[in-house]
């Protein structure tokens, strides 16, 4: 037993246990869902954080601008280093990208209640996470407007697709992955559209909210149809959102550079993107039910399991680094133990510290029940381990193609202005769009609430 | 006394719980009602025997799409690679089928998920602006708090004072006649 556990039976405990603290009604979790969008008035925080996100993103249309002119050369990329900011960052974002469908489909499909009022805006996070993903290996292609080379269609030079590599595999599979979580999430909002078109009060709301609602008016055989679609895709879902960061990492497993080619990458890559996707969730998660008052629907409960995911895939991660040691020294292959060797000693090693720091040692806090309970360590931790997790794409990405086999083909790598910009203005876009979800769209699903409010209230009889 | 009007599309019951809707749902199955559909904020469970309503065709739907996103997926990927557009690379196989697995599995998940999402729409007729329950004012709390029950005008026992008798018996708090229009 951890140190910090108090007994079963004390008030911190029962405080802890609900995923929906008592006293709700079905009205009640409508309302104070809908309001948010409906009602409420737009804080001037809101505009101001909107006003900063935007700018930001207005920094990366300038630097993708810039790039589409000047072309790659603008980036610190050289030969041999050939992948740099846009391979770190689309790896980094699509990882991000994994935890909302595996909320809405594993834990759903395991019966997880406590899924229910994060699984909305973590699914939102998933999207944006992958549409900032998607702009790094288009623009890092070069010639982005000749992309529609990568997708099969019968040209009239009568070439197809290499679908032998990885980099179409890519393709596919993020492609899917955006499409289907798309899916998922508007599947999920249908019967929530339709609250907000009953319950808006301004006509240009009620038209738009009605639009996209489509009609639905919950009727029993719709609802019929409607579960069948939502668990099949959630069983269809959960091996995509497996697949998808193992197509990536075979990005780097099927070349044969040192510290790429190796077998332990796919589940690394997977559980490496579950707890950054985890952590990305904690990040919005905290400040969204403060701003907005949300503590009786995403309780500590819910903060304490999310930690516990993150320290599970955490030390997943950890075993991960400690296998690409083993295997490089076991083996006794030069050039795998030599990497080893530019990893601790080499001109990158400071960064190669900063991710263990990050992501194995700061991490270890969440055994502390005190700490999974303190709402200011988990956001700190949260966006330590997201930096964490950067850390090691760059590790990954850079440290390897620095140090190839020969030393003719060594070289050094640093981002110019243009990478920090377009990463930076990425994080903006991904921000802004949180923001503008949270004002329109209601952040916990309000049909699966009320759902949790019948099964608590059967509970409690 | 008019039994049949053409302009009524039924009579709609309000219930407060989604025990009151199953219970009344159950009985006028009992009374012989099987033009009968249940309007509830959130899917309640135990619903769907009550009204005695058929297993659904969206898993069927969903097999089919993955059945022809995985063969067309892999049979496409045979023919570009090995038929339309062979590249001969150091004298492997053209049909290299383990290299054609992750797209064929993506394409497998892609059209199933299409399938099952646009099949769930079509078999439910969405988009569907408009509909005659629509037209009873209370039913806006159909997507929030209360749970509805229509016994629809098309069905042979309908008789608009007598359904609307049995709802009451029910315990519907309201009891409104939908116009059809």
């Amino acid at each position: 037993m951890s140190s910090g556990q108090p007994p079963l039976d004390s008030p911190e405990i029962q405080r802890l246990t609900p995923v929906l603290e008592a006293g709700h009604t079905y009205g009640s979790v409508t309302d104070k869902i809908s309001a948010i969008v409906l009602t409420r008035p737009t804080s001037l925080g809101w505009f101001i954080g909107f006003g900063i996100a935007f700018s930001l993103t207005g920094l990366m249309t300038i630097a993708i601008g810039w790039l589409i002119i000047r072309g790659v050369g603008i980036w610190g990329i050289n030969i041999p280093i050939g992948w740099g900011f846009a391979i770190v960052n689309f790896v980094w974002w699509i990882g991000i990208g994994h935890a909302g469908t595996l909320i809405s489909a594993i834990l759903f499909l395991l019966n997880q209640k406590w899924r229910t009022s994060i699984n909305r805006f973590a699914e939102a996070m998933t999207l944006f996470a992958v549409a900032c993903a998607g702009i790094f290996p288009l623009i890092h292609t070069g010639r982005p407007w000749m992309a529609y080379y990568m997708i099969p269609y019968p040209s009239t030079m009568g070439i197809w697709p290499q679908f032998r590599s990885p980099l179409i595999w890519d393709v596919f599979a993020v492609s899917t992955y955006g499409t289907v979580s798309l899916l998922f999430w508007f599947v999920g909002l249908i019967p929530d559209l339709a609250t907000l078109r009953d319950r808006a009060v301004k006509r240009p709301a009620k038209i738009i909210y009605g639009i996209i609602a489509m009609g639905w008016r919950g009727s029993a055989r719709h609802w019929d149809r409607y579960q069948s679609a939502y668990l099949l895709l959630a069983g269809l879902a959960t091996p995509l959102v497996l697949s998808v960061h193992t197509v990536v990492s075979f990005d780097f497993a099927i070349a044969i550079v040192p510290g790429w080619h190796t077998t332990i990458f796919p589940p690394y890559f997977v559980a490496g993107a579950i707890y950054s996707g985890f952590a990305m969730v904690l990040t919005i998660a905290i400040p969204l039910r403060k701003v907005y008052g949300l503590e009786d629907f995403i309780t500590m409960r819910h903060l304490d399991n999310m930690a516990k995911v993150m320290l599970a895939t955490g030390l997943i991660v950890a075993y991960g680094y400690f296998i690409e040691f083993f295997m490089a020294l076991y083996s006794g292959n030069k050039f795998d133990v030599f990497l080893v060797n530019q990893r601790l000693h080499g001109p990158y090693a400071p960064f190669y510290y900063a991710l263990i720091v990050c992501n194995i040692l700061t991490p270890q806090l969440l055994w502390s029940f005190k700490m999974r309970q303190n709402v200011v360590v988990l956001f700190i931790m949260s966006i330590v381990v997201n930096m964490g997790m950067w850390l090691e794409r760059f590790v990954i990405v850079v440290i390897s193609l620095t140090r190839d086999f020969v030393p003719s083909a060594w070289g050094r790598y640093s981002p110019t202005f243009w990478d920090w910009a377009t990463f930076i203005g990425t994080i903006g876009m991904f921000i802004m769009l949180i923001f503008l979800f949270v004002r329109v769209l209601p952040a916990i699903s309000i049909a699966e609430m009320r759902e949790l409010v019948s099964e608590t209230s059967e509970a409690n009889k | 006394m008019i039994l049949h009007r053409s302009n009524v599309y039924g009579v709609l019951g309000e219930f407060e719980t989604p025990e009151e809707l199953i219970h009344a749902a159950k009985a006028v199955h009992a009374a012989g009602y099987r033009r009968v559909d249940a309007y509830t904020p959130f899917p309640v469970e135990g619903l769907s025997e009550a009204l005695g309503l058929r297993h659904t065709f969206v898993p069927a739907l969903t097999l089919l799409g993955g059945l022809l996103g995985g063969l067309g997926g892999f049979f496409f990927q045979y023919w570009a690679s090995a038929v339309a557009y062979p590249i001969n690379v150091g004298g492997r196989p053209l049909n290299s089928w383990p290299a054609f697995i992750p797209v064929t599995f993506e394409l497998t998940v892609l059209a199933a998920s299409l399938f099952s999402v646009f099949g769930m729409l079509a078999l439910n007729k969405l988009p569907q602006p408009h509909h005659p329950v629509f037209n009873v004012d209370r039913f806006l709390h159909a997507s929030s708090d209360r749970f509805f029950l229509c016994i629809e005008a098309r069905d042979p026992k309908f008789h608009l004072q007598e359904t609307a008798r049995l709802l009451h018996s029910l315990h519907a708090h309201y009891v409104n006649e939908v116009a059809d229009d």
